[in-house]
C-alpha cells in the first residue's frame, strides 16, 4: 500500500498572534521600571504605586501559568493552588526572617521577633538552613512539589477526578490556613512574618530593590512560560490533553495516567511555590491568609477569564481581572465581589474561551 | 502464527447481587477473528471489561498465553498487546488526526520518555500506512473532534493498529454507519484479521455474516452457541432468545 508523505501544518496565524502579545507585554512591562526613574511631570512617566502593583500581578500571572498547566492541559481542577503559593511564600519568608538577625525589635542575635516574644529559648529544628539562600530556594520548589507529590498519588492512585478532587485541594489550603493560624505552630501564628530588611545584601524598600524584585519575576515569568510552551508542544503536552479528554481511553492506549498527571501537578506546584517566593519580599508580608480558600478560587477565575488551556490566556486573565480588582476596589470597594462573581458567570456562558478564545473569534 | 492464545474459564461479574457474566469460558486463537453476538445486556461489554482489566471477575480464570489478566492494570494489559475499541467511539477530538495516531504508536510510555519524544522516520511512515490504510490521509491535519462518525470509528480502529496489538478487542464497530461505510469496515476488519488476533462484538447479523468467521453467542453472562454463523442461527436456543418465545 502506498502510503502519502504527510507534512506538519504551519502554526495558525492566531496563535502567533497570541505570542506576539505575549512577547509585547512583556517588553511592554520591561519598560516600566527604566520609566519610572524618568521625572514626574513626563507623560511617559510610571509612577512607584505602577511599578509596585504590576510586580505583584507578574507573581499572580506565574501562579495563573501553573493553574493552567494542570487545569487547562491535563485536566486537574486544583481549588487548591493559593497553598503552593503561599508555601513557596512561606519558604522565602523563613529566609527574610532569618536575615533580620539581631535587628528585630528584641535583638535577639538569631530568633525573629514572634518567638522571644513567644518564648522561644531557641530555634525549631525545620527553620535550621534557611538563613542560606540556595537552602531557601530549594524549599520553595521542595515544599509545594513534595506536598503535590503526595496528595496528588494518593488522589490520582485512586482515581479521584472531577469535583471530589477540586473539593480535596480546596480542603487542603483550608486545612493548612487553620494550622498555620496556630502560634505552636513556628510560623508566626495569625500575624505571621513581615518587617524584613534585606535580601542578598540588597536592602528592601528601596527603588533598586523593587526594580531587582520586578525583574526577576518579569525573567520568572518569562522562563515559566517558555517552559510550558515547550512542554505542551511535545508528545507528553498531547497526552496531557488526551488525559483531560478522555482518561480512561489513554489507559486502554497503554499510558500509566497516574504518573503523568502526578508530573504535571507537581511542576504545576513547583511554579506556583516560586510566584509565592518572589510575591512575599514585594509586598513585604506573608500570613495565613494567603491559605485562604477564597485566593485559590479566585485563580481560577483568572485563568477562566483569561482562556484556559492557552497560557497567554492565563496571564491575561491574571493581569486584566487584578487591573479590574486594583481599580474597582478603590473606586467602589463594596462592589468587588459580585462583580468577581458575576465575571465567572458571565464568562462560562458567552466566552467559554475567555478573553483569547475572543481574539481568536476575530482572527478567523 | 505470532501472538497468545486469549483463555477464559468459569468468568462469574457480580454486581450488586447482578450476575453480569455467569460462568462464562471462551478460547480466542492467535490469529483468529471472532464474532461476539448476543441481546441487550447479555455481558458482551462486560467481557470485553474484564480481558482489558477495567473490571475485575468475581471468580475465573483469565489468561493470555500464560500471563494472567486478572492481576494487572488497563495500561499493562495494553502494553501487552491487547487493543481495544469502544462501542462508542472515544477519539482525542482536540487532537488531530495524525496526534491521535501518533500518540497510539509503539513507543515508551512515561512522561520523560514522551517529553523527549521525537518522532523518527520508521513511526512516521508507520503513521502514514495506517493513515491511508483507514482511509483518513487526507484529514490527517483536522482535528479528530471534526470527523464524521465513521470516520472517527475508523480513526479508532487505526489507533489500534498503530499499538500493533496481538489482540484486537472491537466494541460495535458499525453501530450508526450508513451501508458504504459498514461494508468498507468489513473489509477493513477482514485486512487486520490474520495478522492480529481479533474478537468483534456486534448486533448486525449481516455484518457478522460477512465477516465469515466463528460465532459465539452470549446470552445472560453465559455461552450459549458457538459454531458458525449458519450454525448459531439454526439453534433452537438462539432462535428463541432472539425471537421470544
Amino acid at each position: 500500500m502506498s502510503a502519502t508523505t504527510l507534512h506538519a501544518p504551519p502554526l495558525s496565524r492566531t496563535r502567533l498572534g497570541l505570542r506576539a502579545l505575549m512577547g509585547a507585554a512583556v517588553v511592554i512591562l520591561a519598560a516600566f521600571p527604566l520609566l519610572n526613574m524618568l521625572p514626574q511631570d513626563n507623560v511617559l512617566h510610571v509612577s512607584d504605586f505602577l511599578v509596585s502593583v504590576s510586580g505583584k500581578w507578574i507573581c499572580y500571572a506565574i501562579l495563573a501559568l501553573s493553574l493552567d498547566l494542570a487545569w487547562g492541559y491535563a485536566g486537574i481542577l486544583s481549588l487548591g493552588h493559593g497553598a503552593f503559593f503561599a508555601l513557596g511564600g512561606y519558604a522565602m519568608g523563613m529566609h527574610l526572617m532569618r536575615l533580620i538577625g539581631p535587628r528585630g525589635v528584641y535583638g535577639h542575635p538569631t530568633l525573629p521577633d514572634f518567638m522571644v516574644f513567644l518564648g522561644y529559648q531557641e530555634l525549631p529544628w525545620y527553620w535550621l538552613g534557611f538563613q542560606s539562600f540556595p537552602f531557601a530556594m530549594l524549599m520553595v520548589l521542595l515544599v509545594p512539589g513534595v506536598l503535590a507529590l503526595v496528595l496528588g498519588w494518593l488522589c490520582f492512585r485512586s482515581r479521584i477526578t472531577g469535583v471530589y478532587l477540586s473539593i480535596i485541594t480546596q480542603a487542603m489550603t483550608y486545612a493548612l490556613m487553620l494550622a498555620f493560624f496556630r502560634n505552636d505552630m513556628g510560623f508566626g501564628g495569625n500575624n505571621g512574618f513581615t518587617d524584613f530588611k534585606e535580601l542578598l545584601g540588597m536592602p528592601l524598600n528601596t527603588g533598586a530593590a523593587r526594580a531587582t524584585l520586578f525583574y526577576a519575576s518579569l525573567l520568572t515569568l518569562v522562563g515559566c512560560y517558555l517552559f510550558c510552551l515547550w512542554m505542551t508542544g511535545t508528545k507528553y503536552g498531547r497526552v496531557l490533553t488526551a488525559i483531560r479528554d478522555a482518561e480512561n481511553r489513554v489507559r486502554f492506549l497503554g499510558y500509566d495516567t497516574t504518573s503523568h498527571k502526578l508530573f504535571a501537578f507537581v511542576a504545576s506546584a513547583m511554579m506556583a511555590g516560586l510566584a509565592g517566593a518572589l510575591y512575599v519580599p514585594q509586598v513585604g508580608i506573608i500570613n495565613p491568609g494567603e491559605f485562604s480558600p477564597g485566593n485559590s478560587i479566585e485563580a481560577v477565575i483568572w485563568v477562566a477569564v483569561g482562556g484556559r488551556g492557552t497560557l497567554v490566556g492565563a496571564v491575561l486573565g491574571a493581569f486584566s481581572v487584578n487591573g479590574l480588582k486594583t481599580w474597582l476596589t478603590s473606586a467602589a470597594p463594596d462592589l468587588w465581589l459580585f462583580v468577581l462573581g458575576a465575571l465567572f458567570v458571565a464568562v462560562t456562558l458567552f466566552l467559554p474561551k475567555g478573553l483569547v478564545g475572543l481574539i481568536q473569534g476575530r482572527g478567523k | 502464527m505470532r501472538g497468545r492464545r486469549l483463555y477464559l474459564d468459569g468468568v462469574s461479574v457480580v454486581f450488586d447481587g447482578f450476575r453480569a457474566l455467569n460462568n462464562l469460558a471462551l478460547v480466542v486463537e492467535p490469529g483468529e477473528m471472532r464474532a461476539v453476538i448476543g441481546p441487550n445486556g447479555a455481558g458482551k461489554t462486560t467481557m470485553m471489561d474484564v480481558i482489558t482489566g477495567k473490571t475485575r471477575p468475581t471468580s475465573g480464570v483469565v489468561t493470555f498465553g500464560d500471563l494472567d489478566l486478572t492481576r494487572m492494570d488497563e495500561a499493562s494489559i495494553a502494553n501487552l498487546g491487547i487493543g481495544r475499541k469502544f462501542q462508542k467511539p472515544t477519539v482525542f477530538d482536540a487532537l488531530t488526526v495524525f496526534e491521535n495516531l501518533e500518540l497510539a504508536l509503539k513507543a515508551p510510555r512515561g512522561p520523560v520518555a514522551c517529553l523527549r519524544w521525537h518522532l523518527a522516520g520508521a513511526g512516521r511512515t508507520r503513521i502514514e500506512e495506517v493513515a491511508a490504510e483507514i482511509g483518513l490521509t487526507e484529514r490527517a491535519h483536522d482535528r479528530a473532534g471534526i470527523l464524521s462518525h465513521g470516520q472517527k470509528q475508523w480513526l479508532e480502529i487505526g489507533m489500534m493498529l498503530m499499538q500493533d496489538p496481538d489482540l484486537m478487542l472491537v466494541d460495535e464497530p458499525v453501530a450508526g454507519m450508513t451501508d458504504a461505510e459498514t461494508e468498507h469496515t468489513a473489509r477493513l476488519l477482514a485486512r487486520i484479521a490474520g495478522r492480529h488476533s481479533v474478537v468483534v462484538v456486534e448486533h448486525d447479523l449481516e455484518f457478522v455474516r460477512a465477516l465469515g468467521c466463528k460465532v459465539t453467542v452470549l446470552h445472560e453472562g453465559t455461552l450459549l452457541s458457538e459454531g458458525s454463523i449458519d450454525h448459531v442461527q439454526n439453534d433452537p436456543r438462539v432462535v428463541e432468545v432472539y425471537l421470544g418465545r
